[in-house]
C-alpha cells in the first residue's frame, strides 16, 4: 500500500442471515479509522459479493455471518475471486465461526477470522498491515 | 404518596446527609465513576428517596395486579396461581431431528415449545433453492412442506401443547400447516394455542427475514388476525418483537418505544381493514429481551405494561380489558453473551432470567451458555432450562407479585423508560407512524447510533465485559460444540423431488394459481394458503404464488 491512498473496504453478509448488528459496527469503525467503506447489505451471493468488490476496486474484503453457512459460502468467494484472476484483495471474516472451522477456512484463502469479542482495533491493524495492493 | 411537609423535611434532610455523611468519605475515597449509567446509559443517582417518585399516584400508576394499567402485572395472582411458560426455542436439521428433541425437551419438563425455523424457511425457499445453499437446518428446522410439518409434530398433541413458531413473513403459511397437522390428528384450530411471530415491520428494522414490500405484508397479517378471531380465537396472532430490535443495539427505551409504535402499526392496519379493535387486541402478545442491568430490565416490563395498557386504552378507545394487557414472552439477551470464558454466561442469563421474572414475563426461554460459539448442545440446553427451574422453585421470587414495586429506583426507572418511550412514540409519529419512519430509516439509524456507542465503550473500557476486557485468560478452545449435520440439505433436496414426484402435481396447480388470484383481490388469504398446504404445494412454491402479485422487498442500505 502507497503511503497516503485511502484503503477501500467492502463489508458484505453473505448468505440469508439478518444479523448485521456486528458488521454495521464495523463498517463505521473502519471509515472512522479514515478508511472507505461499502456495505453491501443483506442476502448477498458470493457472485454479488465478488462483482461489487471488483467493480468498486476494493482493497479489502470483510465477510460477516452467524448463520453457520461460513464452510459453504466465505471458500466459494474465495473460488470466485480466484477465478475472476483476482490476487490483491484482503479477504477477512468473522462472526459466530468455531475456532475447529478456522483452519479450514484459512486454508481456502481468507487471510483472518474474527470471532465476537474482538476489538474493534486488531482488525483495524490487521488490515492495515496485511493489505496487499 | 407522600405530603408535602414530609417532603420537604426529606429534602432538608438529604441534602445535610450529602454534605457531611457523604462528603466526609468521597473526601477520602472518591467514587468509581464521576457519572454512573444503567444498561442503556440512563444516568443513575447515588441514592433515590420519595423525592423521586413524588408524583406517584398508587391507584393511577401502578393499581392492582389483574387491573388497568396492570404495571404490576397482567394476572391477578401471577406466578402464585401458575409458573410462567418455560419455552426453550429449539429446532435444528431435519424435521426429524427436531422432533427428537421436542420430545426430549418436554420429558425434562418444559412446558411448551418453540420452533426455530432455518432461513430458507423463513424466507420462503425450497431447500434446493439456490440461494439456499450452506443454510439449510443450521439456525433452525428445514420445513420444506405439510409433508416436513407432520414429521416435526409426530406424536406431539396438539391440543395438550401450545407452541410458538418464530416465524414472520411466511407466518400464514406455517400456521396453515399447523392447522393441517392438527386436523390429521383430529384436532380442531379452535383446540389450538400458540403463537406466531408475525410480526414484519421489525424484521425490516432489525431482523432481515423479510419477502414481500410492507402494504402486502400487512394485509396478510391482518389476514391472519380475522381469520384466528373466527376460528383460531386461542392463537396469539402476532408477537410484537422487541427483542430483535435490543440485539440489534437499541436500548432498554428504544426497545419499549420501538416496539410498542409497530404494535401501534398494527392496531391501525387492523382498524383500517374493518376489524373492531376489542375483537383482535386481546390476541396480540409481545416479545422482548432481558439484560443484564436487572433494575432498569425490571422497569422496563413494567413501563412496557402500562405504556400499552395507556394507549389501547386512550388511543384506540378499547373497552376489553384483555386489550389492554401486555402480555409477553422473553428470551435472555444473545448479544451479551461471550464467546470467552463461556462457562460465565450462565451467571449472566440467571441475572437476566431472573429480571424476566420480576418483570412479570409469561413465558421464557433462557439462552444456553455455548450460543456465542454455536447451536447449543443438549447439555447447555438442559442448565439453561434447569435455571429457569432454579428460579422458579428455589429462589423465593415468586411467592409474592411485582416484589420490587415501591423500590424508590425501579418506581423512578419505570417512570423514566415510559416517558422516554413516550417521546420517541410521538416523534415516530410526527413521522407518519412506525412504517414511514423505517421506510425513512428514522429507528434504524437510531438502533445502530446506540449500537456504535456500546462498542465504542467497551474498546474504551468505560464499560467492562467480564472475560472480553477485562479478567481475560489464556484458554483452549472450545470442544463438544453441536454440529448441524451438512447431510441435512443433500436429504431435504432429496425428500423435496419425492414429494414432487408422488403428489397430485395438478392439484397443486389449481391452488397456486388459485391463491394467487386472491392475492390480486381482497379476500382474506387462509382459507387459499390452507388449500394449497394440503395439496403438498412447497412453501417455496407458495411464496412464489405470493411473489408473483407482491412483488419483494428491497432495503436500503446504511451504517
Amino acid at each position: 500500500m502507497q503511503e497516503g491512498q485511502t484503503i477501500r473496504v467492502l463489508i458484505a453478509k453473505p448468505g440469508l442471515d439478518g444479523h448485521d448488528r456486528g458488521a454495521k459496527v464495523i463498517a463505521r469503525a473502519l471509515r472512522d479509522a479514515g478508511m472507505e467503506v461499502i456495505y453491501t447489505g443483506l442476502r448477498q451471493t458470493p457472485e454479488q459479493i465478488v462483482e461489487a468488490a471488483i467493480q468498486e476496486d476494493v482493497d479489502v474484503i470483510g465477510l460477516s455471518i452467524l448463520s453457520g453457512a461460513h464452510n459453504v459460502l466465505f471458500p466459494r468467494v474465495m473460488e470466485l475471486l480466484k477465478e475472476r484472476g483476482v490476487d490483491d484483495i484482503l479477504v477477512i471474516g468473522g462472526g459466530v465461526i468455531p475456532h475447529e472451522d478456522i483452519p479450514y477456512l484459512k486454508e481456502c484463502g481468507i487471510a483472518e477470522i474474527f470471532t465476537p469479542g474482538t476489538p474493534i482495533s486488531q482488525i483495524i491493524d490487521f488490515i492495515k498491515n496485511n493489505v496487499k495492493k | 404518596m407522600f405530603d408535602r411537609e414530609s417532603l420537604k423535611k426529606l429534602e432538608q434532610e438529604k441534602i445535610r446527609w450529602e454534605s457531611t455523611t457523604v462528603k466526609k468519605v468521597t473526601e477520602k475515597t472518591p467514587e468509581r465513576y464521576e457519572k454512573f449509567l444503567t444498561g442503556s446509559n440512563l444516568e443513575v443517582n447515588r441514592l433515590y428517596t420519595p423525592l423521586d417518585v413524588q408524583e406517584m399516584d398508587y391507584m393511577r400508576d401502578l393499581g392492582f395486579p389483574g387491573e388497568y394499567p396492570f404495571t404490576r402485572g397482567i394476572q391477578p395472582t401471577m406466578y402464585r396461581g401458575r409458573l410462567w411458560t418455560m419455552r426453550q426455542y429449539a429446532g435444528f436439521g431435519t424435521a426429524e431431528e427436531s422432533n427428537k428433541r421436542y420430545k426430549y425437551l418436554l420429558s425434562q419438563g418444559q412446558t411448551g415449545l418453540s420452533v426455530a425455523f432455518d432461513l430458507p424457511t423463513q424466507i420462503g425457499y425450497d431447500s434446493d433453492h439456490p440461494l439456499a445453499q450452506g443454510e439449510v437446518g443450521k439456525v433452525g428446522v428445514a420445513i420444506d412442506s405439510l409433508k416436513d410439518m407432520e414429521t416435526l409434530f409426530d406424536e406431539i398433541p396438539l391440543d395438550k401443547v401450545s407452541t410458538s413458531m418464530t416465524i414472520n413473513a411466511p407466518a400464514a403459511i406455517l400456521l396453515a400447516m399447523y392447522i393441517a397437522v392438527a386436523e390429521k390428528q383430529g384436532v380442531s384450530p379452535d383446540k389450538l394455542s400458540g403463537t406466531i411471530q408475525n410480526d414484519i415491520l421489525k424484521e425490516y428494522v432489525a431482523r432481515g427475514t423479510y419477502i414481500f414490500p410492507p402494504e402486502p405484508s400487512m394485509r396478510l397479517i391482518t389476514d391472519i388476525f380475522e381469520f384466528c378471531s373466527k376460528h383460531v380465537p386461542k392463537w396469539n396472532t402476532i408477537s410484537i418483537s422487541g427483542y430483535h430490535i435490543r440485539e440489534a443495539g437499541a436500548t432498554a427505551v428504544q426497545e419499549v418505544a420501538f416496539t410498542l409504535a409497530n404494535g401501534i402499526a398494527y392496531v391501525e392496519a387492523a382498524i383500517k381493514a374493518g376489524l373492531d379493535v376489542d375483537e383482535f387486541a386481546p390476541r396480540l402478545s409481545f416479545f422482548f429481551n432481558a439484560h443484564n442491568d436487572l433494575l432498569e430490565e425490571v422497569a422496563k416490563f413494567r413501563a412496557a405494561r402500562r405504556l400499552w395498557a395507556k394507549i389501547m386504552k386512550e388511543r384506540f378507545k378499547a373497552k376489553n380489558p384483555k386489550s389492554m394487557m401486555l402480555r409477553f414472552h422473553t428470551q435472555t439477551a444473545g448479544s451479551t453473551l461471550t464467546a470467552q470464558q463461556p462457562d460465565n454466561n450462565i451467571v449472566r442469563v440467571t441475572i437476566q432470567a431472573l429480571a424476566a421474572v420480576l418483570g412479570g414475563t409469561q413465558s421464557l426461554h433462557t439462552n444456553s451458555r455455548d450460543e456465542a460459539l454455536a447451536l447449543p448442545t443438549e447439555e447447555s440446553v438442559r442448565i439453561a432450562l434447569r435455571t429457569q427451574q432454579i428460579i422458579a422453585y428455589e429462589s423465593g421470587v415468586t411467592e409474592t407479585i411485582d416484589p420490587l414495586a415501591g423500590s424508590y429506583y425501579v418506581e423512578h426507572l419505570t417512570n423514566l423508560i415510559e416517558q422516554k418511550a413516550m417521546e420517541y412514540i410521538n416523534k415516530i409519529d410526527e413521522l407518519g407512524g412506525a412504517p414511514k419512519a423505517i421506510e425513512k430509516g428514522y429507528i434504524q439509524q437510531e438502533i445502530q447510533e446506540s449500537a456504535y456507542r456500546y462498542q465504542q465503550e467497551v474498546e474504551s473500557g468505560r464499560r467492562i465485559v467480564v472475560g472480553v476486557n477485562k479478567f481475560q485468560i489464556e484458554e483452549e478452545p472450545p470442544k463438544n460444540l453441536l454440529k448441524v449435520d451438512p447431510e441435512v440439505e443433500r436429504i431435504q433436496k432429496e425428500k423435496l423431488s419425492q414429494l414432487k414426484a408422488t403428489r397430485d402435481n395438478l392439484a397443486v396447480k389449481n391452488a397456486l394459481e388459485e391463491l394467487t388470484k386472491k392475492a390480486a383481490s381482497s379476500d382474506n388469504l387462509m382459507p387459499a394458503i390452507i388449500t394449497c398446504v394440503k395439496t403438498y404445494a412447497t412453501l417455496g412454491e407458495i411464496c412464489d404464488a405470493l411473489r408473483r402479485v407482491f412483488g419483494e422487498y428491497k432495503a436500503t442500505v446504511s451504517f
